[in-house]
């Protein structure tokens, strides 16, 4: 081989190993990417799950709160700790162990946190308990190192004294939405998120299968089959917000009392997901063999038989990995519901279909555009909430497909 | 009165019609084959056509009622004399009647204002009085289709027949759904689109270059130079398709490239699913990723190379994390156009004594680019109508620039911004939003249209 040929032969094996080595990159720059993003949010999440707490001990041994053990049973409980007096015995206490000008930084509504245990367990009013109580959002800024010097300087003395501590808020995934970053919970707008969910489910689910079936199994090849399939997907297309502005324009308009409910969202979403549904549930019904229908068509059933009896069963299974999917997609969507109002201030869990609520994906913008440093743990937190589930219907899909799916 | 109770009801006769229907036909089947014969249908087929008569009147009735019946409530409660004491119109007469109807049906226990107090007897009685109209009616019309259905069961009664025909018709119905759902898109779009060019010609709001609108000024005599949109439409095409796409295309190409030509089976398995799941993280994941930690980045490296105008919302921003949203669209249409190509044009060019990147560059790329063009496209389409990612990141300022590093707004945004605010229904800043989204829903179809169309041909040139 001539000089000329084996340095344009190395040249073109150099190339060959450029062109590999940057396509390795492409590849891996994305998965670093998405590492960058997982450990960004988990590592500003773990803050989000806990909460600055004051630890001091109550002593209800000296009196201060009368109040007889049978009033702590029934609703009005945490009503008859408060007319006792509880919220300023807790502030006493707080006074006497951590001093004054921490005390003054409790949460407002700390005392519940102690009325929630004496109602639990009556047995505690005889004695001594320590707890462990949420301060202001001040003073968990200032242990976070913000806001003004005294503040710091006075959450520095108590966590040197290990009288302020950051403790695990188990809280967070049982309340609603609050005013201050110290407060908030996660429960009302995960409520929310599944109510809503469940309309989407009851509506997309039947409709999208049956449409699926009648496409493939029925429809004869007509224009107006033609115009059903390019409007499904057209739809499938079509940007997410635009749903929004057709629930805000029609079902808004049908419906004016249930602005921001469930009810609306999840039709809105369904609409959305139907397309998603119909496109897998088609594809599923097409992988079942003919031979199927065949045989039970030559056993004496009825085509409506044939399909409900052994086709839909058998794609069943690819069904619902479609729509696990495309209910995961309606899960982390955002756009549309804002536009129909579920972006309202909601401070406890919805109670139905039809009372207002708000998700989890708006629950997180909405913290997203708080000023307070302290949301931005929280709304770390509520990503990591709503990444989980979105992992767990995803690897749910996964395990349909690789337990149930036939290859014929 | 919940509106669930009318449809429980109907839920409830509809079982009842079932189970006396189909003891029915047992008992028919009983003395048909003490005679030797057999019933046409199965007794479960009585039993569903009879649900079905006795339901489907019924549950109709029930949601029509339910919508409805407000107004009936509301026309009632305003002809009561304690009504003539409201506000002629306007937001304090609204808030007084939903006081009142919220302490009617006891979602409110103490009344604020002393009108909604004075009204909260009407509003429990108009209550009253149609939800128990709505519970009669239910009931009389499900007794109706059902008792009409149960008379008509005969032991030679074709009920399966006519089951199926219900089913079939239930089928062409979901079917029909889809183009419901998009006529009521483009109807609705249309309708207010028109309602705002009564307000702003669409010369001004399609060619103007200066958008700020301003939902609190009076609605009559708007100038249509706050409505020009041509600012937003550059930044949503500055966003969406030339920044999200300078980062998804090259990365997204690479990706599948590589992990179609060159990876490991193994390393493949492990590598697909990991792009996937960046296409199934939530959008507003990406926004608050954009708006938490890109955009302080972007924000700090424009200042450090002398942009004294970056801003920490930056089109920049929002377009990266846009991309990396869009990469695994565009690589899973790249993956699918290229493993198109036949087989048989990558060895000969192999067998000519190519390397395999000289194969890819000069025989796969060239022969797939059809598909990868129509997969390049449909992401546009994509990242054009992504809204949260700019909501959170993009900024609110209308601006005509080239400089990324600039603040800037996009269609979607504005549509959030519009809508979101306390703007009244009439008003031309909120139905802005609508023709907004017109133009929206024009361009991702007319583009998702092309491609699809591109891609069908490119399949049928190799088949």
């Amino acid at each position: 081989m001539s000089d000329i040929a084996s340095s344009r032969l190395r040249r073109r094996y150099a190339a060959e190993r450029r062109f590999k080595a940057l396509g390795l990159a492409a590849v891996l720059f994305s998965g670093l990417v998405l590492a960058f993003l997982l450990v960004t949010m988990t590592a500003n999440a773990i803050g989000g799950f806990k909460r600055a707490e004051l630890v001091f001990p109550v002593d209800f041994r000296d009196g201060a709160l009368t109040v007889d053990p049978s009033q702590l049973q029934g609703p009005q409980a945490a009503q008859a700790l408060q007319g006792a007096g509880l919220a300023d015995v807790v502030a006493f206490a707080a006074a006497k162990h951590v001093g004054e000008q921490a005390a003054a930084e409790l949460d407002d509504t700390a005392w519940r946190e102690v009325a929630d245990k004496l109602i639990a367990d009556p047995a505690l009013l005889q004695g001594q308990v320590h707890v462990s109580l949420p301060v202001s959002d001040d003073l968990a800024a200032a242990a976070r190192g913000d806001g003004p010097q005294p503040m710091k300087d006075l959450a520095g003395r108590l966590q040197a004294d290990g009288k302020l501590v950051s403790a695990i808020d188990w809280g967070f995934l049982s309340r609603a939405d609050a005013t201050g970053p110290q407060d908030v919970g996660i429960w009302g707008a995960l409520k929310g998120s599944m109510l809503t969910m469940l309309v989407t489910l009851g509506l997309a689910f039947p409709i999208g299968v049956l449409a699926a079936v009648y496409l493939e199994e029925y429809a004869p090849r007509n224009r107006w089959t033609e115009l059903i399939e390019v409007s499904i997907n057209n739809l499938a297309a079509v940007p997410s917000i635009i749903f929004g502005l057709l629930g805000l324009a029609v079902f808004l308009t049908i419906f004016p009392n249930y602005r921001s409910a469930p009810l609306i969202g999840g039709m809105t979403l369904a609409l959305m997901t139907m397309p998603v549904i119909v496109i897998s549930g088609r594809n599923a019904i097409k992988a079942v063999p003919p031979s199927i229908r065949d045989a039970a068509l030559a056993v004496g059933a009825s085509r409506v038989q044939t399909v409900f009896h052994h086709v839909l069963p058998l794609a069943l299974p690819g069904i619902l990995t479609g729509t696990i999917i495309g209910m995961a997609r309606a899960l982390g969507e955002t756009a549309p519901l804002l536009m129909i109002g579920m972006r309202a201030f909601v401070a406890t869990p919805p109670e139905g279909f039809t009372s207002p609520a708000t998700v989890l994906p708006v629950q997180i913008f909405l913290w997203s555009d708080e000023i307070d440093r302290g949301f931005v743990e929280r709304t770390s937190a509520a990503i990591i909430v709503l990444l989980a589930f979105l992992l767990v219907m995803n690897g749910l899909a996964i395990y349909l497909r690789i337990r149930f799916e036939k290859r014929w | 009165m919940s509106p669930a109770i009318p449809i429980l009801l109907a839920l409830a006769l509809g079982l009842i019609g079932w189970l006396a229907a189909r003891s029915r036909a047992w008992a028919f089947r009983k003395t048909a084959r003490a005679a030797g014969g057999e019933l046409h249908s199965l007794p479960g087929y009585h039993g569903w056509y009879v649900a079905l008569w006795t339901l489907v009147p019924a549950i109709v009735f029930a949601v029509a009622w339910s919508s409805l019946s407000p107004g009936l409530v509301l026309a009632r409660v305003l002809a009561d004399p304690a009504a003539s004491a409201l506000p002629a119109f306007g937001i304090q007469r609204d808030a007084i009647l939903a006081e009142a109807q919220a302490l009617a049906t006891g979602q409110m226990t103490a009344a604020f204002r002393p009108q909604a107090a004075a009204l909260v007897e009407p509003f429990r009685a108009a209550l009253a009085h149609y939800s128990t109209i709505g519970l009669v009616l239910t009931l009389l019309l499900g007794l109706a289709g059902g008792g009409f259905s149960y008379t008509r069961l005969k032991p030679d009664f074709t009920a399966r027949t006519r089951v199926e025909r219900a089913v079939l018709l239930g089928l062409l119905l979901a079917s029909l759904v889809a183009i419901f759902t998009t006529f009521g898109i483009v109807a609705s779009l249309v309708f207010e689109t028109a309602r705002f060019f009564g307000f702003v010609s669409p010369m001004d709001f399609l060619f103007g270059t200066h958008w700020g609108p301003d939902p609190m000024a009076s609605p009559t005599g708007v100038s249509g130079d706050r409505y020009g949109a041509i600012p937003l439409f550059w930044g949503t095409i500055f966003i969406g398709a030339v920044i999200a796409m300078i980062v998804a295309i090259p990365l997204g190409l690479m990706s599948a490239i590589y992990l179609t030509q060159y990876a490991s089976p193994r390393f493949r398995s492990w590598m697909k699913p990991i792009l996937e799941i960046l296409a199934g993280v939530p959008t507003v994941v990406y926004g608050y990723f954009a708006a938490l930690t890109v955009a302080p980045l972007i924000r700090d490296f424009g200042l450090a190379i002398g942009i004294s105008s970056a801003s920490s919302e930056s089109a920049l921003a929002a377009g990266l994390v846009m991309g990396i949203m869009i990469i695994p669209f565009v690589s899973s249409m790249a993956d699918d156009s290229i493993a198109a190509v036949p087989q048989a044009m990558r060895d000969g060019s192999l067998a000519m004594g190519a390397t395999t990147s000289e194969t890819i560059r000069k025989v796969l790329i060239p022969a797939a680019l059809p598909g990868i063009v129509a997969g390049v496209m449909l992401a546009v389409s994509r990242a054009i109508g992504e809204t949260m990612i700019v909501v959170m990141a993009a900024g609110a300022t209308a601006r005509l620039t080239a400089n990324p590093f600039e603040s800037m707004t996009t269609v979607t945004f504005q549509i959030v911004a519009m809508l979101t605010g306390e703007g009244s229904f009439d008003h031309p800043a909120t139905l802005s939003a609508f023709a907004l989204g017109m133009v929206l829903f024009l361009v991702t179809l007319t583009l998702n249209y092309i491609a699809l169309r591109v891609v069908k041909r490119f399949r049928e040139a190799y088949e």
